[in-house]
């Protein structure tokens, strides 16, 4: 709908250069020193630059730059909430607290992966088998969102059809990730980290640039609150620069726990439980460089995520002020003093008469808040004549109401050619970098938490390299699978945030209780992460509309319902996590309580330096 | 403030910002406070992992 896109040869000469540097870098690394674990044998320390870039390049994906970037266009800046909490959980909260005890504990007990740690910590075969199957089984969600991010972003900028670009997208992480680049080669994430650093860092300059600088870019944004599409106005929104409407019992609060519950806590705290990122501490040599990776993390995932939060609410600013002009017939005024109208959108034919353009989804007129520059005399087909006006409208309007598509155009239609190309190999580098360790962890819970554990039934036993390639590969098909079917709204986000909710309700009471607690006991951690899932499981399926409806499943068992609370309003739009989380949470006190507590000389070996 | 009226979005807005000047903050008294030492452990622990790395 905008912008000029299409793929040069020098497009595609700048991303081989790329993909070769990438290739070769790895390559280097491959011969020498190349992972965290290479590192620690050598007894020599990674630069913290090195470890904090690494270590935010796996976090940071085309998930948060692609699809929350876009909801925060849908949505606005209150997503803003989200990066806070990305940098005082995500980086301050796990590097300081959670990281030296889970570096300590991992090597006391010779665990290599997240299942490995809670089944060695909890002395369960059980509880490593279960957590290696929540991981084999919803990575591969994880993994979709990231892939679908890229891909809609390179379907945009390079104006070739989404399915096109999603073969494309899986080739490259095939070959990047099958052959070898799963391993953490931590300077290749480096790279692929300082890419991301300067496409974001122009980004956010460009886009305040021209805008005219911070304020006026904020201000000209607040002045749009008039111009929020009415679907989202009757869920609460109240503007870009605004909260949602806060309450309860009515419809009209549904966006404010969408975006609190659903994306700033599902996300902001699921992040302590993301497996593959939990398994990064254990490779760090020592508590300093723990400490000193601190400010290069928290710098780093502002920027990662802060950028396109910022960037994604500015972009209806951009196409209010110099967008596309749309052109339609005013249905009724919004505000005549600055002459905002709500329009019936139309299109000129090949004969010169002008006809409405018709929405898809509802096979009605399409309407959108405009405002507007120009009016003319013009006709339609009839040969009635009518005031044809010319106005811009907020992102939305220009994605046809696909936030994973805001991103995309904004840069498409906003920012120069070459940096589509700097931006697309900085999606790139965060789905790559992203992707090695989340196909890391499904091979290894595969392999080593899987596998081992019951064809061996504990023995000590090679790990399966068959079985750990079997399992990448499958994870990969399956990904690029759900990609390829599930095309929702904003779903780059919903994705990330079931899967990051489904960690937290599962994994984080055990995980943390195994850290910080000897009266934790076995029989309760795996209540609490079977509680955890299957209360998270159950809200999905029956609660959560968005996710129930899509599943399908509520509809038959309540007669035609999208959720089984369809009549209790806000509760479909609550996330699991506010109720799973804290069932898990009272499931692991009580059954611990009420259970034996862990042998002494066990926990004497994780706790060593406790008395 | 800065074109942002509610005070909720400018408290995340300026919250994010400070979030990461604490991490810096932190970063820089903390800089040599904890030991660096790798243990046999850590380096026992370090051999395995790179053998499981090697293989996949």
């Amino acid at each position: 709908m905008t912008g000029t896109a299409s793929v040069g040869w020098i497009d595609i000469v700048v991303i081989l250069a790329y993909l070769f540097a990438t290739a070769y870098l790895g390559w280097l690394g491959y011969r020498g020193t190349r992972s965290a674990a290479d590192f620690l044998v050598g007894g020599r320390s990674a630069h913290p630059v090195i470890m904090a870039v690494s270590y935010g390049a796996t976090f940071i994906s085309t998930a948060a730059i692609v699809g929350f970037g876009g909801v925060a266009g849908l949505f606005g800046m209150s997503l803003l909430w989200l990066t806070f909490l990305n940098i005082g959980v995500g980086i301050l909260v796990a590097f300081i607290f959670l990281g030296e005890p889970t570096r300590r504990l991992g090597h006391h007990l010779g665990a290599h992966t997240f299942p490995e740690l809670l089944g060695h910590r909890y002395q369960s075969r059980g509880i490593q088998i279960f957590a290696g199957v929540i991981i084999f089984l919803f990575m591969p969600l994880y993994a979709a969102a990231v892939m679908t991010g890229g891909s809609v972003f390179a379907a945009s900028q390079f104006g070739i059809d989404f399915e096109v670009a999603l073969l494309i997208f899986a080739l490259i992480t095939a070959a990047y990730v099958i052959p070898g680049g799963i391993k953490a080669v931590m300077y290749t994430d480096t790279l692929q980290g300082f890419v991301m650093v300067f496409a974001m860092i122009f980004l956010l300059v460009f886009t305040y640039w021209s805008l005219g600088g911070v304020t006026t870019a904020h201000q000209t944004l607040t002045d749009l609150s008039d111009l929020v599409p009415a679907p989202l106005a009757q869920i609460g929104h109240q503007g870009w620069t605004a909260m949602p409407a806060f309450g309860w019992g009515a419809t009209a609060y549904d966006l404010w726990w969408t975006v609190i519950t659903a994306i700033v806590l599902g996300v902001g705290i699921g992040v302590l439980a993301q497996p593959q990122l939990v398994v990064r501490f254990m490779t760090v040599r020592s508590r300093r460089e723990l400490d000193r990776a601190v400010p290069i993390g928290a710098v780093f995932i502002l920027l990662m995520t802060g950028t396109p939060f910022v960037v994604g609410s500015l972009s209806n600013a951009w196409f209010a002020q110099q967008g596309p002009l749309l052109r339609g017939q005013v249905v009724e005024m919004i505000d005549a003093d600055k002459d905002r109208a709500l329009v019936e959108l139309m299109q000129q034919g090949e004969s010169g008469a002008w006809s409405p353009v018709i929405n898809p989804k509802t096979q009605a007129p399409a309407r959108a808040a405009l405002i507007i520059n120009a009016r003319e005399t013009a006709r339609t087909a009839d040969g009635e004549t009518f005031e044809l006006v010319a106005g811009r409208s907020v992102a939305a309007t220009y994605t046809k109401g696909d936030a994973d598509r805001i991103i995309p155009v904004y840069i498409a239609s906003a920012l120069p050619k070459w940096f589509g190309v700097i931006f697309f190999l900085a999606l790139l580098a965060a789905a790559m970098s992203t992707m090695s360790s989340q196909f890391h962890t499904m091979g290894t819970a595969a392999g080593r938490d899987l596998y081992e554990q019951m064809a061996d039934r504990g023995g000590h036993r090679e790990p399966s390299i068959l079985v750990m390639r079997l399992a990448v590969l499958i994870g990969l098909i399956v990904a690029v699978i759900i990609s390829y079917t599930v095309r929702q709204e904003y779903v780059v986000a919903r994705f990330t945030a079931i899967f990051f909710g489904i960690c937290a309700a599962s994994f984080l009471p055990a995980y943390l209780g195994g850290l910080f607690s000897r009266r934790v006991t076995r029989a309760g951690a795996l209540a609490s992460m079977a509680v955890g899932m299957g209360v998270s499981l159950f809200w999905l399926v029956f609660i959560k509309a968005r996710e129930a409806s899509a599943i399908g499943l509520v509809q038959w068992v309540s007669g035609g319902k999208t959720s089984l609370l369809a009549d209790s309003p806000n509760w479909p739009a609550v996330d699991p996590i506010i109720v799973a989380l804290p069932a898990a949470l009272l499931t692991l006190i009580l059954v611990s309580a009420f259970t034996r507590a862990p042998d002494e000389a066990h926990l004497r070996r994780c706790f060593p330096d406790r008395r | 403030m800065i074109g942002i009226d509610d005070p909720l979005v400018l408290t995340a807005y300026l919250g994010a910002i400070l979030m990461a000047a604490l991490g810096l903050i932190y970063g820089l008294v903390r800089r040599n406070a904890a030991r660096d030492e790798v243990t046999p452990e850590d380096r026992l622990w370090a051999l395995d992992e790179k053998k499981v790395d090697d293989e996949i």
